[in-house]
């Protein structure tokens, strides 16, 4: 029954079998803030698409909830990601479609719901994320920013119990991002749902203030693990010591 | 301010070489900047290209200044003597340039990244006829998912994208209607006129009209108007489909378990399946009015041709036309999705799709027109 809600066992991934990260294994805890932390072009991105499913490992396992991922079946799959949500690095909103319809359209499709009570969740989460009152607009009429909590919106609109937000507030001006952060880390309070979260910035690091995993492009693994403020006493990797250090005395 | 004054010509970067019986000698001396240090450069690559075996001692006391040519040279030599396991000794360096010295060699150099290596002429021929299997592969399992999605759309109508099909059938059919009557007509025109010319020799001009008409109810307006199809909409999808792609809204798709297939594919499908038809008649009937002036404009009556044209054309005729044109139509839309979804990212991505989406659906068509002919012949129809 204690088991974490994700579990990866020396996980190898890659592109055309060249690894990018090697042998990753971690598990996340239900409730949690989890963020993978690292350089740009590190993998980050590459390990999130895998703990959704969109991409194979090289070797390894995922375990979602306990069931694998990694050799589900169609319906055991199905199973998984109706528990999950997903915001991309650029959103990924529906170009075609308005705010309102790209949070309803899993409504739509999953559920029986009443048209009108479609509506009004998809309007409450659109509030949630401060959005209210943009119910109508197209996602190319909205600021960056904007776009991020809208693709924050409707992944949360089925109510997943993990949300996977890659690199949500980065691109952002300071200020903006900070209300991000704030709002994600508000989010994990008043849900109650566990997040897995990408960022490449320390100021996120802090506000989200969520156990870290340290990613590293040479040593292709996790080069340092624990809360943020471990990591900054930690001295056991001298590379995360010092972006842990210097960036903090940079912001 | 440190150009302007290496600019001109103060002291030039030097560098001697010189033999003991325990070391190798380098002094190393000016300005070692962007714009002196080639020749250094080249001195030293000559050197280094050689093996040697006694340690190399750098004196660098007369080194006044170095940028990152010149810190790059410096780092050149540790890493060379690190390399061959040689003792390279830099003696006297400032302590500006032995900072930026340090944080090169701090960060040694990763690991490349591997890249496919380049091939020879056999290799390549190999290589692309795998890729060609690997394309026909790939179009075979697209072609089986869309089956599917057509199966499970029949089963569960309520999961049809109606709306997108409606919008789909106004950017294939209704907005395509002004071109294609045009094209059609003088196409009509065109064929009419240029044939005319030669059976006018025999006296025999009236048979434009029978000419011009099978050959469009048959062949050629089905085909004209796939193209313009193909080129009007089997790109607008690939485009479509691409940058949707490329901005993860396909993937955002698969995690929420929504099939691309059905979501995307099929409403584009059918739309272009039902409107290229439609849009063929259009060409058709454009194309006898257009060869129906060139008739008129030769003395004869509206009524003789249109009875030619009557006598000529069979029901049969027109439905092998349009049915020609529903396949052409199917092929186009999936071709076109096919390459949009097959998008690679980058910012030529978008547009290698679309490319490939017209011309592998102009060569379909080819393909389909003939395989269509030597049918027919053999049905004798
Ligand atoms: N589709 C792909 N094909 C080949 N290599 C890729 C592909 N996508 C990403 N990569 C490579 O994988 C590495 C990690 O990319 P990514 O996971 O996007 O990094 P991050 O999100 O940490 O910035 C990069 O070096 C990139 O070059
Ligand atoms: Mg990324």
């Amino acid at each position: 029954m204690n088991e974490s809600i994700i579990k990866t066992q020396n996980l190898t991934m890659g592109f055309d079998g060249v690894p990018i990260l090697e042998n990753i294994s971690f598990s996340v805890e239900a409730g949690e803030i989890f963020i993978i932390l690292g350089g740009s072009g590190c993998g980050k991105s590459t390990l999130l698409r895998h703990l959704i499913g969109l991409a194979e490992p090289i070797s390894g396992e995922i375990f979602i909830d306990g069931l694998s991922l990694t050799d589900a079946g169609s319906a055991q799959r199905a199973d998984i990601l109706s528990n999950i949500g997903v915001a991309f690095q650029g959103g990924a909103l529906f170009g075609s479609m308005t705010l309102l319809e790209n949070v309803a359209l899993p409504l739509e499709e999953f559920t029986s719901l009443p048209k009108k009570a479609i509506r009004l969740i998809a309007q409450a989460k659109l509030r949630l994320v401060g959005l209210g009152g943009y119910d109508e607009h197209l996602p190319s009429q909205l600021s960056g920013g904007q776009q991020k909590r809208a693709a924050l919106a409707r992944a949360m609109s089925m109510d997943p119990r993990i949300l996977f937000l890659d690199e949500p507030s980065a691109g952002l001006d300071p200020i903006t991002a900070a209300q991000l952060d704030d709002l994600i880390a508000n989010l994990a309070k008043i849900l109650g749902v566990t997040f897995v979260i990408v960022t490449h910035e320390l100021a996120s690091v802090f506000t989200l203030n969520g156990r870290v995993i340290m990613l590293d492009k040479n040593s292709k693994g996790i080069i340092a693990q624990g809360q943020p403020e471990e990591l900054l006493k930690d001295r056991s990797n001298p590379m995360a010591w010092q972006f842990f250090n210097r960036s903090l005395k940079e912001s | 301010m440190g150009y302007a004054k290496s600019k001109s010509g103060v002291s030039l970067a030097k560098m001697r070489i010189s033999y003991d019986k325990d070391a190798l000698r380098i002094v190393l001396r000016g300005r070692l900047d962007n714009y002196r240090a080639a020749p250094v450069w080249r001195k030293v690559l000559k050197l280094l290209a050689k093996r040697h075996t006694k340690p190399i001692h750098i004196d660098a006391s007369g080194l006044e200044y170095a940028d990152g040519s010149g810190v790059a040279l410096l780092a050149y030599f540790k890493e060379y003597g690190q390399k061959n396991d040689l003792e390279v000794k830099i003696e006297n360096l400032s302590q500006n340039i032995s900072s930026l010295l340090d944080s090169y060699t701090e960060n040694p150099p990763v690991e490349a990244v591997k890249q496919p290596e380049s091939l020879n002429l056999i290799e390549r021929i190999g290589q692309s006829s795998m890729a060609l299997a690997g394309d026909a592969v790939e179009q075979i399992i697209f072609l089986g998912r869309l089956t599917l999605a057509t199966a499970k759309t029949i089963f569960t109508p309520r999961r049809f994208r109606a709306g997108d099909f409606f919008r789909m059938c106004e950017l294939t059919g209704a907005n395509a209607i002004g071109i294609i009557a045009l094209l059609g007509f003088l196409f009509g025109l065109i064929m009419a006129f240029s044939s005319a010319m030669p059976l006018r020799q025999f006296g025999v001009e009236v048979y434009v009209a029978d000419l011009v008409a099978i050959a469009l109810a048959r062949v050629l307006g089905p085909f004209i108007t796939a193209i313009i199809v193909a080129g009007r909409t089997g790109s607008a999808f690939a485009a479509e489909l691409g940058t949707m792609k490329i901005n993860n809204e396909l993937d955002a798709l698969k995690v929420m378990n929504l099939d691309p297939a059905v979501f995307l594919v099929l409403p584009r499908v059918a739309a272009t399946l039902l409107m290229t038809p439609l849009l063929a008649i259009i060409t058709n009937v454009a194309g006898l009015i257009g060869s129906g002036l060139v008739i008129l404009s030769l003395g004869y009556s509206l009524v003789t041709y249109t009875s030619h044209v009557q006598n000529i054309i069979s029901m049969t005729d027109i439905s092998i036309g349009l049915f020609k044109a529903l396949v052409f139509g199917a092929t186009i839309g999936a071709v076109g999705c096919f390459r949009g979804m097959q998008t690679k990212s980058g910012a030529g991505g978008v547009g290698v799709a679309t490319t490939r989406a017209v011309v592998t659906a102009i060569i379909m068509l080819v393909i389909l027109e003939g395989i269509f002919s030597v049918m027919l012949h053999y049905l004798k129809i």
